[in-house]
């Protein structure tokens, strides 16, 4: 009898730590019951001063000085491999080798878009794209009930903080575009099209195409006057309207001129245009074949009650 | 084709039984009475059905929406709120005792307007869109335009009809009114790469919704809500998705094919809810020049998409998609035309600022029934092809008696398929199945 408990209680003691202290390091988190894993890499917190001085753009002004905490960040840009096991409940319950479970089976999925939302550019490696942000924030919704791990999408600031990986120039590399061809996908040369995931060389703190590829989104509403009234601790201007909200990096059809650290790009109802429902989807930007996004996990999770709230509410209608 | 304002409103007037004063379509102008609105009715409130009376509104012109029906009234009232609230009462005037609801519901709120929008699922069209041309209305229809022969041949009726009444009709395959297509296949048309030789078209992606059954639904409720499903309401995906990619073969081919073989059934889609319609199609259309055009449709979870138009010349190659690609290519890899992918307009909003453009300035410009139906027709012809594993003949195709349509439209009445005791449903078995 003893020796059937003591192990018990060492794997009960063993789980409890890691719940309450992770190992704050790179890891690989696969999405239980498939083949499929994504890559995340520590960034410690620390504090930076976001923004641009030298830039022509009036909202990334002022400079002013962030403390942001601990988080994990997606190594890679959320590629289709894993998106569109969200995308289609059939598609898991096809690839899983185990059962889903109710409540990933209850939950609410995109409806399937009537375009191919790949715009023919492919999927294997290839960063998911067209996405809402609403859509981003249930594909966190999924993960969270497939893996237990509060994932989420980057604030503004997070976002910034860790495309700069401790540099104030206007790339992380220096100030000359002309070197990012080595970093990024651009307008220069990705073809008109997304590119498969780390091809290009990362970041120092290990982040690939940060700069370029898709658009990023990001947690706040765009509001080009924010930095002027900014907290410092850890910052987000919640996002109330569906338009405009913030998105980061710039994408495969951003000239490299226009891509920086401090750039802040947002959505734009065109985005939805060529939707021919209404309401419109609230998952699917049709004419955006450039937004993506890039995971988030804080090392300090919020409440359980937080964490719920953040992933259910409710979406805008959009029309 | 052009009529004058005089003979259009008269044509309308006769049409809709003689009453001009009130039910004019003089829009505020030279000599006529100020302060009258086109009057709109929406047949088919979905997404669709709201999408395209946002896009009639969009178009700035004096219109406004009297009468809705549709099937279900949550339907009907999930489609008034978000019109009544992007454009008002002004715009929108539509009480209770001009929202209709059940199968009949059309007759009456198509009788209350000057302009219709046909949008249900597509097995209706063809009884709504008779009942429109029979009541003299404007129409802008939904694609496809039927779902089996049988409804094609009631179609092609209304079309002369419409013809002959000078009643403009377009229909919402909108790559028509996409200026990528326009411009591309003009250049094709003027032999830019040659004679067209052969072509492949595709819609293949991971499929669409699907609304679960609810105890307390009849047969026919569950059919009619999960109506992607159901070959009488659909018409499988060959032809309620696929028929855009046929329908620019047949655009750049400028007539249909005259025969049909291929192979299709049901591989990764197998589950009850997804009732009888295969996951995947693969047709060759033989043109009566002898051309070969491919055709490939699928709704494979996981697999590579691909939504596009290809076509050989003599001189080179076309490539086209809704993406606004639009690109002529010589054998020697030379771009002979690429259109410019940026700043396209919107093909759905573009569909009605012609058509109401032509409506209020009292032009007869439209007649897009019969392509509509034949593009359609070639769909179905594809699905006869592939479900009964036979090369059929567009000659039979069109011919066939088989008519998909429920005897009786009731919530108590039985569809003609109807599930098996574990709630599957029979489905077509190449070989085996007669379609024709």
């Amino acid at each position: 009898m003893k020796r059937v408990v003591v192990p018990v209680i060492l794997i009960g003691l063993l789980a409890f730590y890691i719940i309450e202290k992770p190992l704050f390091e790179a890891y690989s988190q696969k999405i239980p019951g498939t083949p499929v894993t994504f890559d995340m890499t520590p960034i410690e917190g620390g504090t930076f001063e976001m923004g641009s001085s030298s830039s022509l753009n009036s909202d990334e002004k002022p400079v002013h000085k962030v403390k942001v905490d601990p988080f994990w960040m997606g190594t890679h840009e959320v590629t289709w491999d894993a998106f569109e096991l969200f995308l289609d409940k059939n598609y898991e319950l096809a690839i899983s080798e185990e059962p889903i479970g109710e409540i990933v089976d209850g939950l609410t999925r995109p409806s399937l878009p009537y375009l191919d939302m790949t715009f023919g550019m492919g999927k294997e490696h290839k960063p998911a794209i067209g996405m809402t942000q609403y859509g981003a924030i249930q594909f966190c919704h999924w993960l969270y009930l497939k893996t237990g791990f509060f994932y989420r999408l980057p604030t503004e600031a997070e976002w910034e903080y860790a495309a700069r990986a401790g540099t104030n120039t206007k790339y992380f590399f220096g100030d000359d575009s002309a070197n990012l061809d080595v970093y990024a996908w651009t307008a220069e040369n990705s073809d008109g099209m997304t590119q498969m995931v780390a091809k290009k060389k990362p970041n120092p703190w290990g982040l690939y195409d940060i700069y370029g590829n898709v658009l990023e989104w990001t947690a706040d509403q765009y509001d080009p006057e924010f930095y002027k009234n900014s907290p410092a601790n850890n910052p987000l201007n919640p996002a109330e309207s569906l338009y405009p909200r913030t998105v980061r990096g710039g994408s495969f059809k951003t000239p490299a001129e226009e891509i920086s650290s401090a750039k802040r790009f947002f959505n734009d109802p065109k985005w939805k245009q060529l939707d021919p429902q209404i309401p419109k989807s609230q998952w699917w930007f049709p004419e955006a074949p450039f937004i993506g996004l890039r995971l988030v996990r804080p090392l300090n999770p919020p409440s359980p009650e937080e964490i719920n709230a953040y992933y259910t509410a409710a979406p805008i209608a959009d029309y | 084709m052009k009529n004058t304002r005089r003979d259009f409103i008269k044509t309308s007037a006769l049409a809709t039984g003689g009453v001009l004063a009130a039910n004019s379509f003089v829009i505020p102008g030279a000599y006529a009475a100020p302060e009258t609105h086109l009057k709109l009715a929406l047949i088919g409130c979905g997404g669709r059905g709201t999408g395209a009376v946002f896009q009639a509104m969009e178009t700035g012109h004096p219109i406004k929406l009297v009468a809705m029906a549709d099937a279900f009234r949550d339907r009907l009232d999930g489609s008034l709120k978000p019109i009544l609230d992007k454009y008002g009462a002004e715009k929108v005037d539509v009480p209770e005792d001009r929202k209709f609801v059940g199968f009949d519901a059309y007759k009456n709120a198509i009788a209350e307007a000057d302009v219709v929008i046909l949008a249900t699922p597509p097995g209706f069209r063809p009884d709504h869109f008779t009942e429109a041309v029979k009541q003299g209305k404007q129409i802008f229809m939904e694609k496809p335009v039927a779902t089996d022969a049988v409804g094609i041949r009631k179609v092609l009726k209304a079309a002369e009809e419409a013809k002959a009444k000078k009643l403009n009709v377009v229909v919402g395959l909108q790559r028509h009114y996409q200026d990528n297509y326009r411009k591309t296949i003009a250049k094709i048309h003027a032999g830019e790469i040659g004679d067209i030789i052969g072509g492949q078209v595709y819609w293949n992606d991971g499929g669409v919704w699907v609304r679960p059954r609810k105890p307390e639904q009849t047969e026919m409720e569950y059919q009619m809500r999960n109506w992607y499903y159901f070959n009488w309401l659909c018409g499988d995906h060959i032809t309620e998705q696929h028929v855009h990619n046929i329908d620019v073969a047949n655009w750049v081919k400028k007539g249909y094919p005259i025969k049909a073989e291929g192979t299709g059934g049901r591989m990764v889609r197998t589950g009850k809810e997804f009732g009888e319609i295969f996951d995947h199609h693969t047709v060759q259309f033989t043109y009566e020049d002898g051309t070969v055009i491919h055709s490939e449709c699928r709704h494979f979870p996981g697999a590579a998409n691909r939504v596009d138009e290809t076509f050989q010349g003599t001189k080179g190659t076309a490539y086209l998609s809704a993406g606004n690609h639009g690109v002529l290519t010589d054998y020697t890899g030379k771009k002979l035309y690429e259109h410019d992918r940026e700043n396209n307009v919107n093909p759905y909003q573009q569909e009605h600022n012609e058509l109401w453009a032509a409506l209020v300035n009292g032009e007869y410009k439209f007649a897009d029934a019969e392509n509509g139906a034949r593009s359609t027709m070639t769909s179905i012809l594809g699905r006869y092809a592939t479900y009964s594993g036979k090369v059929i003949t567009m000659d039979e195709a069109i011919n066939s008696e088989i008519n998909l349509f429920p005897d009786t439209l009731a919530w108590d009445a039985t569809p003609k398929l109807v599930p098996d005791a574990d709630g599957f449903y029979p489905h077509a078995i190449p070989g085996k199945t007669v379609t024709v």
